[in-house]
């Protein structure tokens, strides 16, 4: 199967071309979140406060990491399931973040705001944490370190191994995929 | 009487917790290597194989196959002719857990409490589930339990006039509620009878089951396979991005119950199924 070898930051244009059920290996700078990362930044864009990371173009991983190991760069570091931040991610995608990479389906909002404002959705294999971890070649917290696993931390990736499961065009793989193989 | 002391059961428990969470179990190793020759999608494959090299690695290099590395949940078969010496069980069991997560740089991942949410920073409590039973052993389990499918399990109080036919939809509305968020393919514990708290807890026990060991009952044993076949028919597929492979089997535990209940608990399991065991 062919994979796309993207790179952050991304452009509006590589974001368009992107489509439901492309595998994808990510390399650059990301950031991760959860929902209590997620919930601390809008409340700074509440107070009309600047954000502890960059969102234009940007990609933000929905993870908390095990710890390291000594002399690890990052623990396992598996995706957690998105919809927990669902009622933060259309603020931050209208903003010009232009990509999530987590596990499970999306709410038909954050879904409308990837069409609307040119977003992509990736799925990450829940549960292979450990392998996933080999993708990641740097890693620091960046905002919130008293979070613990779920602060902000900036990852360097390289070649990421994802799914495109929502595009631009509003397509949903799990809704897509599940269709195809389900028993008539 | 057979003393043990409370400091061998913190041992035991803490290597318990590591285990469970570097090394996939055989069983389930053997499920997912069939499930993956019958998988006709492509990305269902890649996802299967995914899954086993990371097994490989958490294995060899003892680190945790997910980063959620779980609510310790503790099974304890205590033996009524066993006496806990210097301490008290469940702080020992505690305590096990408190060194499990700490050493083997394992994820904390409680809060304090559910509403103001603070982390305990060392992973404990767990929950402890305890039988006292004939003998002078203690057997303990310890099933770390992750949030993504935990989150997705579910409880029904059927009218018994549903009977089976209530069970088998009630079970597949729940695995199909829960699509890709169990990170499937799961194991599907299923608790049927008893009251409200009997039926959650047999789901659970039967999760400690190995993968795809049918009932000894024969009914419930059909029942498994057929539930299988219509949870796999689901079309959900590893990770819920299509395939045929969305459970790796289906647990049935089942107790008496009251006239007028009909309790079924779903208790969803990753595909990691995570539990291991020891006796001392």
């Amino acid at each position: 199967m062919s994979q796309i070898k993207l790179t952050t930051p991304f452009s509006e244009a590589v974001v368009e071309n992107l489509r439901i059920g492309q595998r994808v290996l990510l390399s650059g700078t990301i950031y991760t979140g959860r929902d209590a990362a997620h919930k601390k930044m809008v409340e700074l864009l509440d107070q009309g406060k600047e954000l502890p990371i960059p969102l234009v173009g940007q990609v933000i991983y929905y993870v908390g990491p095990s710890p390291a190991k000594p002399g690890r760069v990052i623990g396992s570091a598996g995706p957690t399931t998105s919809g927990r931040m669902d009622p933060y991610a259309p603020r931050l995608i209208a903003l010009g973040l232009k990509g999530m990479i987590g596990k499970g389906k999306r709410s038909p909002e954050v879904i409308k705001a990837m069409k609307q404002y040119k977003a992509v959705y990736f799925a990450a294999v829940g549960g292979a944490a450990a392998l996933i971890s080999r993708s990641i070649k740097a890693c620091r917290v960046v905002a919130y370190p008293e979070l613990g696993p779920e602060a902000v931390h900036e990852l360097v990736v390289e070649d990421f191994p994802l799914i495109v499961v929502n595009d631009v065009l509003g397509g949903d793989l799990y809704e897509e995929g599940t269709k195809i193989y389900a028993a008539r | 009487m057979r003393n043990i002391p409370a400091s061998e059961i913190t041992g035991t428990v803490a290597g318990l917790c590591q285990q469970a969470n570097y090394q996939l179990g055989e069983d389930v190793l053997t499920a997912i290597k069939n499930a993956g020759e019958q998988e006709i999608s492509l990305t269902g494959r890649d996802i299967l194989q995914q899954l086993l090299k990371n097994a490989e690695i958490a294995r060899e290099e003892s680190v945790p196959m997910c980063q959620d590395t779980g609510f310790a949940v503790v099974f304890l078969e205590l033996g009524q002719e066993v006496h806990v010496t210097g301490g008290d069980l469940y702080e020992a069991v505690n305590e096990g857990v408190r060194r499990g997560y700490v050493e083997g740089y394992l994820r904390k991942s409680i809060v304090g409490d559910p509403l103001n949410r603070k982390n305990t920073g060392d992973n404990t409590p767990a929950v402890i589930h305890t039988r006292i039973v004939p003998g002078d052993k203690l057997r303990i389990v310890v099933a770390p339990k992750g949030g993504g499918s935990e989150n997705m399990s579910a409880i029904k109080m059927l009218k018994p006039a549903e009977g089976v036919a209530g069970v088998k939809n009630f079970v597949l509305e729940t695995v199909k509620a829960a699509g890709p968020n169990p990170c499937p393919p799961v194991v599907v514990g299923v608790g049927i009878g008893g009251t409200f708290e009997k039926a959650a807890l047999l789901a659970k026990e039967s999760l400690l089951r190995p993968v795809g060991r049918p009932s000894p009952d024969p009914v419930l044993a059909a029942l498994e396979n057929e539930l299988l076949e219509a949870v796999n028919a689901t079309g959900i597929g590893p990770q819920g991005l299509g395939g045929l492979t969305t459970a790796l089997a289906v647990h049935i535990e089942t107790y008496p119950c009251h006239i007028a209940s009909l309790p079924v608990a779903v208790n969803l399991n990753c595909h990691a199924s995570r539990h291991k065991e020891a006796i001392i």
